[in-house]
C-alpha cells in the first residue's frame, strides 16, 4: 500500500476535563487530561487518593459523562465485541447470582447462548482454580476470590479494552503477588489494552509499560515513565535492580505529590 | 489443658447441682404452700415466681447444653414455653383460679373448635370449612357448581381470598410504582410525600370511602379493595426504599456489561431490592390481616373476622376465642407461604 497505515491508538483521551456540580458549587475532579493507548499496551496509573483515577476511568467506560474534553475507544471494523469492560474497584460481583452466573454475566447480556457461554465460563473458572466454585453464592467465597470473579466476568466478556479500578487493592500482601503473577500470565496470552489504576507502586512497575502519574486537585498528568523492563515479567522482576530504579524514580515525584494533596486537604 | 478442662468440669458440676437446687426450690415452694393450705391465697404469686425460676433454670441448662445439641434445645424453648402457658391457663381453669367463661380454658376452645368445624350454622347460614365432607354429595346434586354454593358458606375460605385478591392486587402494582420511584427522581419528589401521608392513616379509615365507590357496599369489591389499597402504599414505598439502597456500582456494572432496560430490571434491580421487598411483604401481611379482620367485624356475613364477632355478640366466648385460633392460624400459614416464596426466589440468602 502507499498510503501510510497510520497506527491509530486503541484508548485516546483529549483534553478530558470532569467537573461535579455538587451543593458547595462547580468541583473540578479532572482537568486537562491528555493519554494515548497504543493496542496491546498495558498502562498504569497512580496518584493520591482521590486525585480523580476512577472519574477518569468511568468516564472512559461511558459511565460518567465527560465535561470537556473527549475519549474515544477505537473498535476494530465489523468486530462484535464491547468496547470495554470494567473491573470495579469495590469488585461489583452480584450477591445475586452464583460464581459462574457473574462470570458469564456479560455474554448473557450479549446474547450469547447458554451452551456457549457456559462454556467460556468454565474456561476461565478453571484458569484461575475456581471450577469447584462455579455454584456457589458471592458471600460463600474469600474476598480473593471474589475478585478474580470479577476480573474473569470482565476477560470472559473479551472486550476491546479492559479497565481496572484497583483490581487488588483490597487483598492480603500474599494473595496480592498471586493474583499479580495470574494478571502477567493471562495478559501475556491475551494481549489486551490494559488500563489499569493502582496505588501500589510496585505493582504499576511491575505490571505496566507505562506507568501515568496524576496530580491532584485538579486530578491532570503531572508525569509519563516508560518501563523499560523485560516481558514476560513476574515476581522475579521486582528484583531487578532497574526495578527499584524506576520505583525509586517515580516515588520521589509521587511522594510530593501525596504530601501536596494532603496539605491541600487540611 | 488439662487445668482448664478442669476448671470447666468443675463449673459444669456446680451448674448442674444450681439446676437441680432451684428445681427443688420450686417444688417445695408450692408443696409448702399445698400442706400449710394457703396454696390458693398464694397461687398466682406462687405461679410467678415459678415462671423466673423456670427462665432462670433453662438459662443455666443452656450453657450446659453442648454445641451439638444446641438446636434441639433452642426448639424445645421456642414449643416449651407457650406449651408451659397453655397448660397453667388449662390448670388455672381447673381450679378456678381464672374465670371459665370469660377465659375459656385451651380444652373448651378446643372443643369449640371442633364444634364449629363440624356444625352448620342456621342463623347466619355459614360454616368454619364449608363442609368439605358434604363435597361428594354435593357435587352428585349440583355438579360444580353445587359444590361452589356448598364452599360458598365457609368462613375461612372467605377470608382467605380476600386477602389473597387484595395482596395479589396491591403487591404487584405497588412493587410496579415503587420499582418507577426508586429509579426516576422526578416521579418519586412527586408521589413521596402523598404516599408517606396516605401511610400513616390507619387503613381501616379508608373503608367507608371505598364503600362509596361500589355499587354494592357490603359486598367482596369494598373489602378486597381496602385490602390491596394498603399493600399497595406499603409495598411502593418498601420498595422505592429497596431499590434507593442497591449499591449504584452494581448499577454501574449492569450498563458496563451491557444489560439493556429490562435486562437491569430482571438482572439486577429486582434482585437487588430483593430483601427490602420480601421485609415490606411481611408487613404488608400483617396489614392485611389487620385490615381483613376489622373489615370482617364491621361489614360482613361472613369471614373468620365476622365469626369471632358474630360469637361475642351471641356471648359465646369460647368460639370467639375459636375464631382467634383460626386468624392465628392462617397467619402462620401465610408467613409460611412467605418464607417459602423468599428460599425459592432469593436463594442466594441461605
Ligand atoms: N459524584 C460525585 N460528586 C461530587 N464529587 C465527586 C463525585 N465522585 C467523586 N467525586 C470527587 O472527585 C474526586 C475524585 O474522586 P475519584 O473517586 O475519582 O478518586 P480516586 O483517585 O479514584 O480515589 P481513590 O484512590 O481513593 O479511589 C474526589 O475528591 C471525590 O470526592
Ligand atoms: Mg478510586
Amino acid at each position: 500500500m502507499d498510503t501510510p497505515t497510520v497506527v491509530r491508538p486503541k484508548i485516546s483521551a483529549k483534553h478530558v476535563g470532569k467537573i461535579y456540580d455538587t451543593a458547595d458549587g462547580p468541583f473540578v475532579a479532572v482537568q486537562d487530561f491528555s493519554l494515548d493507548v497504543a493496542e496491546g499496551e498495558f498502562v498504569c496509573i497512580v496518584g493520591p487518593s482521590g486525585c480523580g483515577k476512577s472519574t477518569f476511568l468511568r468516564m472512559a467506560a461511558g459511565l460518567e459523562s465527560i465535561s470537556s474534553g473527549s475519549i474515544n475507544i477505537e473498535a476494530a471494523p465489523d468486530s462484535d465485541k464491547p468496547a470495554n469492560s470494567v473491573v470495579f474497584q469495590e469488585y461489583a460481583v452480584f450477591p445475586w447470582k452464583t460464581v459462574i452466573e457473574n462470570v458469564s454475566f456479560g455474554l448473557q447480556m450479549r446474547g450469547i447462548s447458554e451452551k456457549e457461554r457456559t462454556q467460556v465460563a468454565r474456561y476461565w473458572l478453571d484458569r484461575v482454580g475456581l471450577t469447584k466454585f462455579a455454584n456457589y453464592y458471592p458471600h460463600q467465597i474469600s474476598g480473593g476470590m471474589k475478585q478474580r470473579v470479577s476480573i474473569i466476568r470482565a476477560l470472559a466478556n473479551d472486550p476491546e479494552v479492559l479497565l481496572m479500578d484497583e483490581p487488588l487493592g483490597a487483598l492480603d500482601a500474599q494473595t496480592r503477588v498471586v493474583l499479580q503473577e495470574e494478571l502477567l500470565r493471562i495478559w501475556e496470552e491475551t494481549r489486551k489494552t490494559v488500563l489499569y489504576i493502582t496505588h501500589s507502586l510496585e505493582e504499576a512497575v511491575l505490571l505496566g509499560d507505562r506507568v501515568v502519574l496524576m496530580s491532584a486537585q485538579p486530578g491532570g498528568i503531572l508525569d509519563i515513565y516508560h518501563i523499560d523492563l523485560p516481558r514476560p515479567r513476574s515476581f522475579e522482576t521486582t528484583t531487578l535492580a532497574r526495578f527499584s530504579e524506576y520505583r525509586a524514580l517515580i516515588w520521589e515525584k509521587l511522594s510530593a505529590e501525596v504530601t501536596r494533596a494532603m496539605e491541600m486537604q487540611e | 489443658m488439662t487445668q482448664q478442662t478442669g476448671v470447666s468440669a468443675f463449673r459444669h458440676d456446680a451448674n448442674r447441682r444450681t439446676i437441680v437446687l432451684m428445681g427443688l426450690s420450686v417444688v417445695l415452694t408450692h408443696l409448702i404452700l399445698l400442706v400449710s393450705g394457703a396454696w390458693f391465697a398464694f397461687a398466682w404469686p406462687a405461679i410467678g415466681m415459678s415462671f423466673i425460676m423456670l427462665v432462670l433454670i433453662c438459662e443455666r441448662i443452656g450453657r450446659l447444653v453442648p454445641a451439638s445439641q444446641r438446636n434441639l434445645y433452642e426448639r424445645s424453648l421456642a414449643l416449651g414455653f407457650p406449651t408451659v402457658v397453655l397448660s397453667v391457663w388449662q390448670l388455672g381453669g381447673d381450679l378456678g383460679l381464672i374465670n371459665r367463661i370469660w377465659f375459656p380454658p385451651p380444652s373448651e376452645i378446643g372443643k369449640a373448635l371442633w364444634s364449629v368445624t363440624v356444625n352448620y350454622d342456621r342463623f347466619s347460614e355459614t360454616s368454619l370449612l364449608g363442609r368439605p365432607w358434604l363435597i361428594p354429595s354435593a357435587y352428585q346434586e349440583g355438579g360444580f357448581s353445587g359444590v361452589g354454593t356448598l364452599l360458598s358458606e365457609s368462613h375461612l375460605l372467605a377470608t382467605v381470598m380476600r386477602v389473597f385478591s387484595g395482596f395479589v392486587l396491591g403487591a404487584i402494582p405497588g412493587i410496579f410504582v415503587g420499582v418507577v420511584m426508586g429509579l426516576n427522581q422526578t416521579v418519586r419528589l412527586m408521589l413521596d410525600t402523598t404516599l408517606s401521608a396516605v401511610y400513616v392513616l390507619p387503613k381501616i379509615a379508608i373503608f367507608p370511602i371505598v364503600m362509596l365507590m361500589f355499587a354494592d357496599p357490603f359486598g367482596e369489591g369494598p373489602k378486597i379493595v381496602v385490602v390491596a389499597l394498603s399493600v399497595f402504599i406499603l409495598m411502593a414505598i418498601n420498595t422505592m426504599a429497596g431499590v434507593r439502597q442497591i449499591d449504584p456500582v452494581f448499577l454501574m456494572a449492569g450498563r458496563n456489561y451491557g444489560a439493556g432496560h429490562w435486562q437491569m430490571l430482571r438482572h439486577v434491580i429486582l434482585p437487588g431490592a430483593m430483601p427490602v421487598i420480601f421485609a415490606g411483604l411481611r408487613i404488608a401481611l400483617g396489614t392485611a390481616m389487620i385490615v381483613v379482620i376489622s373489615v370482617e367485624f364491621l361489614r360482613a356475613k361472613q369471614g373468620v373476622g365476622f365469626m369471632t364477632f358474630y360469637y361475642w355478640e351471641v356471648l359465646v366466648p369460647e368460639k370467639m376465642y375459636a375464631g382467634l385460633v383460626v386468624v392465628m392460624a392462617m397467619g402462620i400459614l401465610f408467613t409460611a407461604t412467605l418464607y417459602w416464596l423468599q428460599k425459592r426466589l432469593m436463594p442466594w440468602r441461605k
